[in-house]
């Protein structure tokens, strides 16, 4: 895709209400690229809770309306990895048996990107100006490394951050348990592999953990805040928007 | 067997994550073998991903199973073995029990068949009066605590050697020791016992090849060997998929197969059987059946949706990747076939409503799929058999499973279409939260379905002013988000 000069914003559901200063942060750092900047009113979420739960026909309703929404943006750009995932790949399954609506979604898709995906591939930036004092470590969430195939962006724009150094964690490709209703669902197993997950965090001696994915990032912070575990958790646009 | 109760996920589960050993245990299987398939593959074409070959592979051979299983019995019969094909399981046992009766058999020496344990034919033979004794070590371990076993390939993956040590000191009547190789030496000395009186082998396969007409067993003990020869007839039981068709195809899965297992280029033993023993050669049964067993899996071919589960080669390579499989070992799943394969297959073969939790028990993370030797796409699967849970399917005798849940996500997907009906529920639920026990602004407990969240989690409030109010201000007045 060449350099687009106006992006649509794709704030999904747990973004736009519970941190919205997550889609500030990402706001901020898009607008610094130099970017026009739009958001459709009537946005809200991708359907990816619905499909996994198993509801597709629920699910299919939620994608249509974004495609409604998004049909006609010139590059979409989304803080979360899975749901940049649902729309990519889970869309296609859904309008498997309906052309006009498949075809609708292959294009919406292709112009749908996660946000470190789109800063270092679309706009091939890794320096985005920012800086962070400290040590972090950072999660590899599951839709957005296998889904998407997302490794190296972040971590390339990560080591772009002045004052930031990145130290890598034990199995950081490991899932943090939260898998959407499964959280709540199974706990008992939730838990265990999020414990997992926060003692390789804090072996990193670090104390911060970045992420894509404020689902994953909801879900950590869930224990650190129950447990007061001294580890700070923050959504990658929030660090790349932290300046001098 | 015991705890063979799908049902009993969630509880199972919950103990297992107390389970600090069983944890060391797996995380070691983990280490060593999971994730190092990956790199195994690699090394077997540089720059080149066999995975996708053998995926290939298995989708020819399964696409045309029932000339490949055709060609793979003409060839058996050839050489004076027999063949039967067993639509169901207890079909197949009481095939088992046929000839063990013509044999006045009172003995039968077993290994390397997950089948078996599908079929229930332990129990069968038990019953029979037959004494059935496990020969591969670890099965044979699980066999003397009365278990079901807990891995794929490694089935007493959950004991410790001092375990081990107390087990045999009790069943075996021996002097207490945790030195491995002694208690190997312990249960080979047992085993060779069984295997010199025994009357019957039973073994499963790792593959047949159509084309040769012989079956391939691997082994790193080799006990295996014997078992399959020595006793005067030997019956292998394999399910319909586990075939190749040519020796090329079989040879390339074989090497998958290995890395995938146990890491390993090849097994310390490959054991090639198919037919008895012939005038001019030195051992070998007498009679050699080998018996394919459907029990299920047609149903699954006839699903263009599924039927890419029955290209597993039962590496049991995606439980070592498996974080749920990790925290909760084998047991949990209460069906021989644990893991994320498990999760897909067992719910095809036994009931989707009776195993629904191990459709729905899982992240969907997709590790499996990543490490998986012929590519299966077990996440995709899982999310498909949701959906029949989420909206019953007549094809597969599903029953929705919860009418209030589909209709909380319809009125859910109602709202979210129409923006100014999640904005006005957002109003609501900034109020009620109010009502909610919180600490440093979190969370501390949900209500109703969602409370099991909060078990052990805080979770986040919604915003006073959400993305959404925030731009909208920032048009008017240029400020804010
Ligand atoms: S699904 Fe793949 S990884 Fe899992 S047991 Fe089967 S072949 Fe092995």
């Amino acid at each position: 895709m060449t350099k687009p000069k106006r992006v649509t914003l794709f704030i999904q559901c747990i973004v736009d209400s519970c941190f919205p200063a997550v889609g500030e942060a990402m706001v901020k750092v898009l607008e610094r690229q130099g970017l026009a900047l739009d958001y459709p009113a009537n946005q809200t979420c991708c359907g990816q809770p619905a499909f996994n739960a198993g509801y597709r026909d629920e699910a299919a309703r939620l994608a249509s309306h974004y495609l409604d929404v998004f049909e006609d943006a010139e590059a979409i750009v989304c803080p979360s990895g899975s749901c940049v995932h649902m729309v990519r790949h889970h869309y296609m399954e859904l309008f498997a048996k309906d052309p006009r609506q498949l075809d609708r979604a292959r294009r919406v898709a292709a112009k749908t990107f996660e946000f470190t995906e789109f800063l270092v591939e679309v706009l091939g930036v890794t320096d985005v100006g920012a800086t962070w004092n400290g040590q972090v470590t950072y999660h590899d969430s599951c839709h957005l490394l296998r889904g998407l195939g997302v490794k190296d962006q972040p971590r390339a724009l990560l080591s772009g951050v002045r004052g930031l150094t990145l130290v890598e964690m034990t199995r950081s490709d490991e899932c943090c348990g939260f898998g959407g209703t499964f959280s709540a669902k199974y706990p008992e197993i939730s838990e265990a592999l999020l414990e997992t997950k926060l003692a390789n965090i804090q072996a990193t001696g670090t104390g911060a953990v970045v992420g894509c994915d404020m689902g994953c990032l909801m879900h950590m912070q869930g224990m650190i805040r129950r447990r007061e575990l001294p580890i700070s958790v923050h959504h990658i646009a929030e660090i790349l928007a932290g300046e001098e | 067997m015991l705890n063979q109760d799908p049902l009993k996920y969630r509880e199972l589960a919950a103990k297992a994550v107390e389970d600090k050993q069983l944890h060391r245990a797996l995380a070691k299987m983990r280490d060593k073998v999971g994730r190092n398939a990956v790199n195994l593959y690699n090394q077997l074409s540089p720059g080149h991903d066999p995975r996708q070959d053998a995926k290939a592979v298995r989708r020819k051979i399964v696409d045309n199973l029932d000339v490949v299983l055709e060609t793979l019995s003409a060839n058996i019969r050839a050489r004076g073995g027999h063949v039967h094909l067993a639509e169901t399981g207890e079909d197949a046992v009481e095939y088992c029990l046929g000839v063990a009766r013509r044999f006045e058999v009172s003995r039968v020496v077993k290994g390397k068949s997950m089948l078996s344990e599908e079929i229930h034919l332990n129990d069968a033979l038990e019953a029979a009066g037959i004494e059935t004794v496990e020969t591969d070590l670890g099965e044979y371990i699980v066999q003397l605590k009365g278990e079901a076993p807990s891995h794929i390939i490694a089935p007493a993956i959950h004991y410790t050697r001092e375990q081990v040590g107390e087990l045999f000191a009790e069943k075996l009547d021996q002097p207490y020791t945790d030195d491995p190789p002694t208690l190997t030496a312990m249960a080979r000395k047992a085993l060779r016992e069984k295997m010199l009186t025994a009357d019957m082998g039973i073994s499963g396969g790792n593959t047949a090849c159509a084309e040769t007409g012989h079956v391939t067993i691997v082994s790193n003990e080799g006990n295996i060997r014997m078992a399959t020869t020595m006793p005067r007839v030997h019956v292998v039981l394999l399910g319909i998929e586990k075939i190749a068709a040519t020796l090329e195809d079989h040879d390339i899965l074989l090497r998958m197969l290995t890395r995938a297992a146990a890491g390993q280029k090849i097994s310390t033993y490959v054991s090639y059987v198919g037919g008895p023993r012939l005038p001019d050669e030195p051992d070998g049964p007498e009679e050699f059946h080998l018996v394919l067993v459907d029990n299920g899996r047609s149903r699954i071919l006839a699903d263009p949706d599924f039927r890419e589960v029955l290209h597993c080669v039962r590496c049991g390579g995606c439980l070592n990747v498996c974080p749920v499989y990790m925290a909760i070992g084998g047991h949990s799943y209460g069906s021989p076939y644990c893991g994320p394969i498990g999760a897909v297959f067992t719910p095809l073969t036994r009931g989707i409503n009776t195993c629904h939790h191990l459709c729905q028990g899982e992240t969907l993370c997709g590790a499996c799929k990543q490490v998986c030797p012929v590519d299966n796409d077990l996440p995709r699967m899982l999310s498909l058999l949701r959906s029949k849970l989420a909206d019953g399917d007549r094809r597969w005798d599903v029953r929705r499973q919860s009418l209030p849940t589909k209709l909380v996500f319809g009125a859910w997907s109602v709202i979210m279409r129409h923006r100014r009906m999640y904005d006005a529920l957002s109003v609501m639920a900034r109020f009620g939260q109010r009502l909610l026990p919180r600490k440093n602004g979190w969370i501390r407990r949900l209500p109703g379905p969602l409370g099991g969240w909060t078990r052990g989690r805080d979770f986040p409030p919604l915003a006073q002013e959400s993305f959404a109010d925030r731009w909208a201000r920032r048009d008017k007045t240029g400020r804010g988000a």
